[in-house]
């Protein structure tokens, strides 16, 4: 059974229909990818699945149970962190308290757990441990996004949901922030990533879903996506 | 040298009034981006429920001169009871338009804001006529320098309206609940993504800004005594003017709302007493357009930087 398993999803802004029925799965413990142009509606889809919007039909299932019309403080419990597009860090909180916020929903029980994930992704992103005092909005956009997901990961999720975290840093800054993401992956977390960096995405992932305007066009093997035609000449620029 | 004494004393008791008022637009603000017209209304009703409260409560007891305790009791009588309005409010009027056109909204608010001013005068409940709040407080002055007299109204006044401050700024600057309010004022989506339940964050506010306008109301109660009644034009003027204090100490900001309020009570009551006091109303109004030329994010208020 997958661990996330969408189907027939349609979400509409008012009178536009954003997404027409999309269905994706996610399986345990890989990392799947949804690529598309611009205004696809990969966002959209990322959204409905950590609840901020509510999906018009179809259902979205997460570890076998029905979470559509779940409010989104809830799914977070339920083990989905949603590292938003943009970022969405607190730009008027230190870096300590933006990772305060990741951990909000996580009982004072887990204290000490709490504490051990910090330092673990403090590790994973060395650069912010420098920088743990500095307010969020005074920090470079790679450091931006790499605050957005070590908060995330505080919540300590099953299932991580990126929205294209590699956009507008430059290409040494790509390279770390994907081989974290494999990192993250290899410690458990199973991640659903939008990309407009197909050619990244579809390296570091297992399976691959194309949208087209609110629709999955094409559902296959990252490895396969990565040499077909159609790919190649649309999303990598090839040929 | 004593008039000196006498306005700084005046800015002081006026201006943390001011404060707690403006601190509810700011905290909605904050939240919401909306302007609660309504929020003014809850001080007049704060205001009413004091009266109401220590008149049931000396009646009840047979007496006329009211223990130490009282003044206490009908403040927190009074908040309590705002509080439920307020909550009640956001509940009924407010959430269901959650994602509606933000005239929507400020049309809703007026609304409440009349419904509120004319209940309020029905007979069975505060009436059409002016009353005089029971004194709650003796008379008693604690210190004379020259002309000046400080009294014990004095003291009470503005030290209550601190204390309500310095609990505000702890509850909003340490601890959980406040942070999960500063989160939810600066993005809405993503405090909701870190597990915030934001719809109880915002009826929280609304809650908690409502007993901040019943503590200005009972304070104003305390001041001036006399009460006019809820659809009073000298009301709309209170609670502009708390509106003021906000925007000039950055609206949506709570540390700007306090020195905004004690900015505008200091200017009105400095102007009155060194320039003319028919003109009062008018420097809080200049000060407002002179700080928005300036500094249009007010004093406090900061320009958001945000990389993207
Ligand atoms: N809040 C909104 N109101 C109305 N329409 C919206 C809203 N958000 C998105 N849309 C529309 O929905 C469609 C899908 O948008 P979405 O943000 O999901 O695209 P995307 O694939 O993430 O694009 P990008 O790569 O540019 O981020 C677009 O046509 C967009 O204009
Ligand atoms: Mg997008």
């Amino acid at each position: 059974m997958p661990l996330l398993e969408v189907s027939n999803l349609i979400v509409r802004y008012g009178a536009i229909e954003a997404l027409h029925g999309v269905s994706l799965s996610v399986e345990q413990g890989q990392i799947a990818t949804l690529i598309g142009c611009n205004g696809a509606g990969k966002s959209t889809t990322l959204r409905a699945v950590s609840g901020l919007l509510k999906p018009a039909k179809g259902s979205i299932r997460f570890d076998g149970k029905e979470i559509t019309g779940v409010a989104p403080h809830e799914i977070v419990r339920l083990g989905v962190a949603h590292s938003p597009e943009g970022r969405g860090v607190f730009p008027q909180m230190t870096v300590d308290e933006n990772l305060d916020l990741g951990a909000f929903a996580r009982p004072r029980s887990e204290k000490d757990q709490i504490r051990k994930d910090r330092e673990k992704s403090l590790d994973l992103f060395p650069r912010l441990r420098e920088r743990l005092k500095q307010l969020a909005g005074t920090l470079s956009g790679g450091e931006q996004q790499m605050l957005a997901m070590a908060r995330a990961l505080l919540a300590r999720p099953r299932l991580l949901l990126l929205d294209e975290p590699s956009l507008g840093l430059a290409p040494q800054v790509v390279q770390t922030i994907f081989q974290i993401i494999r990192d993250i992956n290899a410690a458990g977390t199973t991640i659903l990533l939008v990309e407009q960096n197909a050619h990244m995405a579809l390296k570091v992932a297992h399976h691959g879903y194309v949208l087209e305007t609110g629709r999955i066009a094409m559902s296959d093997s990252a490895r396969v996506l990565e040499a077909s035609d159609e790919v190649r000449k649309a999303y990598l620029g090839i040929g | 040298m004593d008039q000196l004494l006498q306005t700084l004393k005046d800015g002081v008791t006026l201006g943390s009034l001011y404060a707690l008022i403006a601190l509810g637009y700011t905290m909605v603000y904050g939240i919401l981006k909306f302007i609660n017209f309504a929020h003014s209304d809850i001080v007049v009703l704060g205001a009413w429920l004091s009266l109401t409260i220590a008149a049931k409560l000396l009646a009840l007891m047979g007496i006329v001169d009211p223990p130490a305790w009282m003044g206490a009791v009908v403040l927190v009588g009074a908040m309590v009871a705002c509080g439920a309005v307020g909550f009640t409010i956001e509940r009924l009027a407010y959430k269901p338009l959650r994602g509606a056109p933000r005239l929507n909204v400020l049309i809703t608010a007026i609304g409440v804001s009349l419904l509120l001013q004319n209940t309020g005068q029905l007979s069975a409940l505060f009436g059409t006529s002016p009353r005089r709040i029971p004194d709650l407080l003796p008379d008693t002055t604690l210190l004379s320098i020259g002309q000046v007299q400080l009294k014990l109204l004095d003291v009470v006044g503005a030290g209550t309206a601190i204390a309500l401050m310095v609990a505000l700024e702890w509850l909003v600057f340490h601890t959980k609940i406040g942070r999960a309010m500063r989160a939810t004022s600066h993005n809405v989506n993503v405090a909701a993504l870190m597990g915030i339940p934001v719809n109880r964050i915002i009826s929280f506010t609304f809650v908690l800004g409502s007993m901040l306008a019943a503590a200005g109301g009972f304070l104003w109660a305390l001041k001036y005594q006399t009460i006019k009644q809820t659809a009073d034009s000298s009301w709309v003027l209170l609670g502009l003017k708390a509106f003021v204090a906000a925007v000039v100490g950055g609206i949506g900001n709570v540390r700007g709302a306090m020195l905004g309020g004690l900015a505008i009570g200091m200017i009105e009551q400095f102007g009155a007493a060194y320039l003319s006091s028919s003109m009062k109303d008018v420097y809080v109004f200049t000060i407002l357009i002179l700080v928005l030329l300036v500094r249009p994010s007010g004093l406090l208020g900061k320009a958001t930087i945000e990389k993207v």
